[in-house]
């Protein structure tokens, strides 16, 4: 696919463009579905394609086709063409994108052991032991659990002489216990949405040990429906895990998406509160608070070698001790708001049939000096919140409000409890300004989160963050108020 | 774009090369192009062309899914191959009742006009007028103006032949001024019936009377919803209960309460993929003929809709409402619609002394699947009502509310429906709505 991706490149310049990039994807998943002892999917996908984004006249087209043939090729690099003319009857400036070096490189994921090898009847087996081990403990209306194994082959070519070969394979897995009486109460592990995912091998599932978590998950969703409704309170509140990457993901990662921030996202997923001058000068966070965009982390789901524009993987410093310093950017939007350093490389596209946008690559909390359990012990009143049920904030990323499969509350530095349904509300800067704790490296993990959409037409991005728990002082919680009795 | 004939002969082609006992093949072929613009300028402009394929293999009650866009001879039989090995590598599904025989489809006349060859010069000068209108309004214009057409198959080894061809065009418009902003959207089969002169004037006229929020407290209102708000709430009646899994499972608001009331008896929510003034769809992705199903019948709940593995499990006809397989998270209405009534939005402006007017909702999310509760955003256009008029724009509000309890209070209905994103519905005035919580803009 090499002189396919660079025929369509050079089909574009004789068809008019003065930039022309290409990318082939070839996008293969294997997943495992389990559904109360029944292997519900067992599902083997493959996608492949060309797309082709160009500037001519001064403005940006993008074509692609799943016909992987000179032809093809040619007609669609000719398309985007066209549609860039078509494009540049509203334009008011030339689109100017920063420089980058063109490399010609390839990259691959080391894994231990690949996923794909690994058989479909072990990966059955697995979830139906899970299954059976949450049966065993609790009468669930619902047990589930899957695995997933994805690969992406790329090759991306650009008229700048840019040819970049990546190979990107990702493993993961989740099971998770529901239990119903008049409401339902559901258990996740790792985490919800997905679990955990990684751009690991099968190595993944074995470290996650997801049978030795399977009779703990139905225990929990069980005793959750006796547990008392989260009452409506200001205290202190405790993230870590899934939740707390997800709080990261929405309240951070996207604001810093400068395209968000320069308008182009504004009549679907939004625009930003941290507007241009507040680079250098807005304090985000407490001093406890630092947050880095690193792409080159190894095993992150926001990991790769060069993104979709052939801008090396970097690390970006995006808060600094409480203070805004970073966005992740373009070529276009670095030589725009004149970046010193060009594009942080964020460019990242959906498969062939989408072109890039700024996407996140992995954006992360940095570990701190504490550990969970002194943070616990440090607390007077509060609550530990732990994997995500529910999440929305407003379009400039400022009010937001998440709920959790469970809260485990604390009194006097000791957990003393369990609530049901908690919620908690609050606007972003006031929010991270209240971080006083945070964990250390010991306790940081990369999570993974492979539904992060954007865009239209719409698209998914893997992204990661890498968190350790951390505390925040006087949140407002218990939003969704305690309903009347459950009907059994 | 391959033509239905070519897709046909593609799917005989799969199931004379699948050894399975039973196979059913779903293809589907199209091309799209999205136009779409912010700053007042075109700044993404995108087209796209695949076609994909998937097929079941069956052996007994072992099921295996195989899906390419590969469509050559190779990868048609790589594509069965990989099925068949599937199936045999899997366990026997007991609740699987094998595919579908054949069956005779209502036929579904519609026009789509231009919209299959509408291309992206054309797209590109009706955004020019959008631009235009900006200019002179002076707030930033931004949004999508998208066309697709596509075509659909289902055929199995039992002799189900379903085929459809669908199209059509959608325009969203915001309009961003310093303060605030303003939004509207407009979904057709025909793109000339898309005007985007009209709703760029409709989206900046809001942006402007929107200017300078102010900011009202938290509580319980009367809202005035327009159609994209209310569609939002009732899909979300549809991802998380309007299907019979979830029943089956315990998880949907109708568990326990099928033919109680649920909402005001002047609600009535149905699905209806037959609706020919709609993105319809005859049959389901089983090859089942898709059923007008009736959900809520004046505020009694009736529903859900079934595919045929839940179907089986309650002895009872599939409703036609099937998804792809291996369609883990059941059936689904793809086709909802809330009843209209007799209201203008001028009457429900009129009757309100004090209230919010909400043009779209922004980030809404599920907080408690069986009472219904959401919660979300308003955004690009939210307003005081006070005394029977719209009087200034307010700062947007986040809602945290049961559904079903807000299509209790529903005083008014209005008299035309709008699609917005394939679902049908007017717009409505609610008592006791309740907003959590403010934001700063």
């Amino acid at each position: 696919m090499e002189d396919l991706t660079k025929y369509a490149v050079e089909s574009a310049l004789a068809a008019g463009a003065s930039y022309a990039d290409a990318r082939y994807v070839r996008r293969v998943v294997e997943r495992v579905q389990t559904n109360n002892g029944v292997v519900e999917g067992l599902t083997a996908s493959e996608s492949r394609g060309l797309g082709v984004r160009v500037i001519a006249e001064g403005a940006w087209g993008f074509a692609c086709n799943s016909v992987l043939t000179p032809e093809g090729a040619r007609e669609t690099a000719e398309l985007a063409v066209r549609i860039a003319k078509a494009s540049a009857t509203t334009r008011e400036r030339d689109v100017a994108l920063a420089p980058v070096e063109p490399a010609v490189a390839g990259a691959q994921t080391q894994c231990r052991q690949d996923p794909f090898d690994v058989p479909l009847e072990e990966r059955i087996s697995l979830l139906l032991d899970c299954d059976r081990r949450m049966a065993q403990v609790a009468q669930l209306a619902v047990r589930e659990g899957y695995v997933s194994a994805y690969r992406e082959t790329k090759h991306f070519a650009s008229s700048e002489g840019a040819d970049i070969a990546q190979e990107r394979t990702e493993t993961g897995a989740m099971i998770s216990a529901t239990a119903a009486r008049g409401e339902t109460q559901q258990r996740s592990y790792p985490g919800s949405h997905g679990g955990q995912v990684a751009t690991r091998g099968w190595e993944l599932v074995e470290e996650l040990d997801l049978p030795g978590h399977a009779e703990e998950l139905a225990q929990e969703a069980t005793a959750l429906l006796d547990a008392p409704h989260c009452s409506e309170e200001e205290l202190d509140v405790i993230l870590d895990g899934g939740q707390l990457a997800l709080q990261l993901h929405e309240s951070c990662g996207h604001p810093i998406e400068l395209d968000r921030v320069l308008g182009t996202e504004a009549s679907y997923a939004g625009m930003s509160f941290l507007t241009p001058e507040k680079l250098g000068t807005f304090r985000y966070g407490s001093e406890q608070v630092s947050i880095t965009a690193d792409a080159t982390l190894e095993g992150g789901l926001g990991s790769f070698a060069y993104d979709d524009e052939g801008v090396p993987a970097q690390r970006t410093p995006v808060v600094e001790e409480g203070l805004f310093c970073g966005y992740l950017s373009s070529r276009e939007t670095a030589a725009q708001q004149q970046l010193p350093g060009g594009s942080s490389g964020a460019m990242r596209a959906d498969g062939w049939a989408r072109l890039p946008l700024i996407r996140m690559t992995n954006v992360n909390l940095e570990p701190g000096d504490w550990a969970l359990d002194e943070i616990i012990k440090d607390t007077k009143h509060g609550l530990l919140l732990r994997v995500n049920t529910s999440w929305s904030i407003d379009d400039h990323r400022l009010n937001f409000q998440f709920g959790t499969e469970i809260g485990y509350m604390i009194e006097d530095g000791a957990i003393v409890g369990i609530v049901r349904n908690p919620t908690y509300t609050g606007i972003t800067p006031r929010f991270w300004g209240s971080c006083d704790a945070v964990a250390g490296a010991g306790e940081w993990v990369i999570w993974g989160v492979p539904n992060c959409g954007k865009g239209e037409p719409g698209q998914s991005a893997h992204v990661g963050h890498g968190v350790s728990a951390a505390r925040f002082r006087n949140v407002r919680v218990g939003v969704l108020r305690e309903g009347p009795p459950s009907e059994e | 774009m391959l033509d239905t004939q070519t897709l046909m002969d593609i799917c005989e082609q799969v199931l004379q090369r699948s050894p399975a006992a039973e196979t059913q093949v779903l293809v589907s072929a199209g091309t799209s192009g999205l136009t779409r613009f912010a700053n007042s300028t075109i700044h993404q402009n995108v087209a796209e062309s695949n076609a994909a394929l998937s097929v079941q293999a069956v052996e007994g009650r072992r099921v295996g899914v195989a899906r390419t866009n590969n469509t050559s001879l190779e990868g048609l039989t790589e594509c069965v191959a990989r099925a068949c090995a599937i199936a045999r590598h899997q366990v026997e599904n007991p609740d699987f009742p094998g595919l579908a025989g054949p069956a005779e489809y209502a036929p579904v006349h519609q026009d789509f006009g231009g919209t299959p060859t509408c291309g992206p010069e054309q797209r590109a000068a009706a955004v020019a007028q959008i631009c235009e209108v900006a200019r002179a309004a002076g707030p930033a214009a931004s949004g999508a103006f998208s066309t697709e057409a596509s075509s659909l198959i289902v055929a199995n080894s039992h002799g189900v032949r379903a085929q459809h061809v669908s199209a059509g065009a959608g325009l969203n418009v915001t309009m961003t001024g310093p303060t605030s902003a303003g939004r509207t959207t407009a979904q057709a089969l025909r793109v000339e019936d898309v005007s985007a002169r009209a709703l760029a004037e409709t989206a900046a006229r809001k942006a402007l009377d929107s200017a300078d929020p102010v900011e009202v407290e938290p509580g319980e209102y009367t809202v005035v919803l327009e159609e994209d708000a209310v569609a939002d709430l009732v899909d979300f009646l549809g991802w998380t209960g309007f299907g019979a899994k979830a029943v089956q499972e315990q998880r949907s608001f109708l568990c326990g309460r099928i033919g109680r009331r649920i909402c005001g008896e002047n609600v009535t929510i149905y699905d209806d993929g037959l609706d020919p003034t709609g993105f319809a769809l005859p049959f389901d992705y089983e090859g089942v003929p898709r059923q007008r199903v009736v959900l809520v019948d004046r505020g009694i709940a009736r529903g859900p809709v079934y595919d045929r593995t839940t179907a089986a499990k309650e002895g009872v006809p599939s409703t036609g409402h099937g998804l792809p397989p291996p369609a883990t998270g059941g059936p689904f209405p793809l086709h909802l619609c809330l009843a209209p009534g007799d209201s203008s939005l001028e009457e429900m402006l009129a009757s309100t002394g004090r209230g919010i007017y909400v043009t779209r909702f922004h980030y809404t999310n599920i907080v408690h699947p069986i009472r219904t509760e959401l919660t979300g955003m308003t955004r690009d256009g939210t307003f005081l009502i006070e005394g029977g008029r719209i009087t200034r724009g307010v700062r947007n509000l986040r809602f945290t509310q049961s559904i079903l309890e807000a299509l209790s209070n529903v005083e008014l209905i209005g008299q035309a429906a709008k699609l917005v994103d394939g679902t049908r519905v007017p717009a409505l005035k609610v008592h006791n709505f309740r907003f959590s919580g403010t934001t700063e803009f």
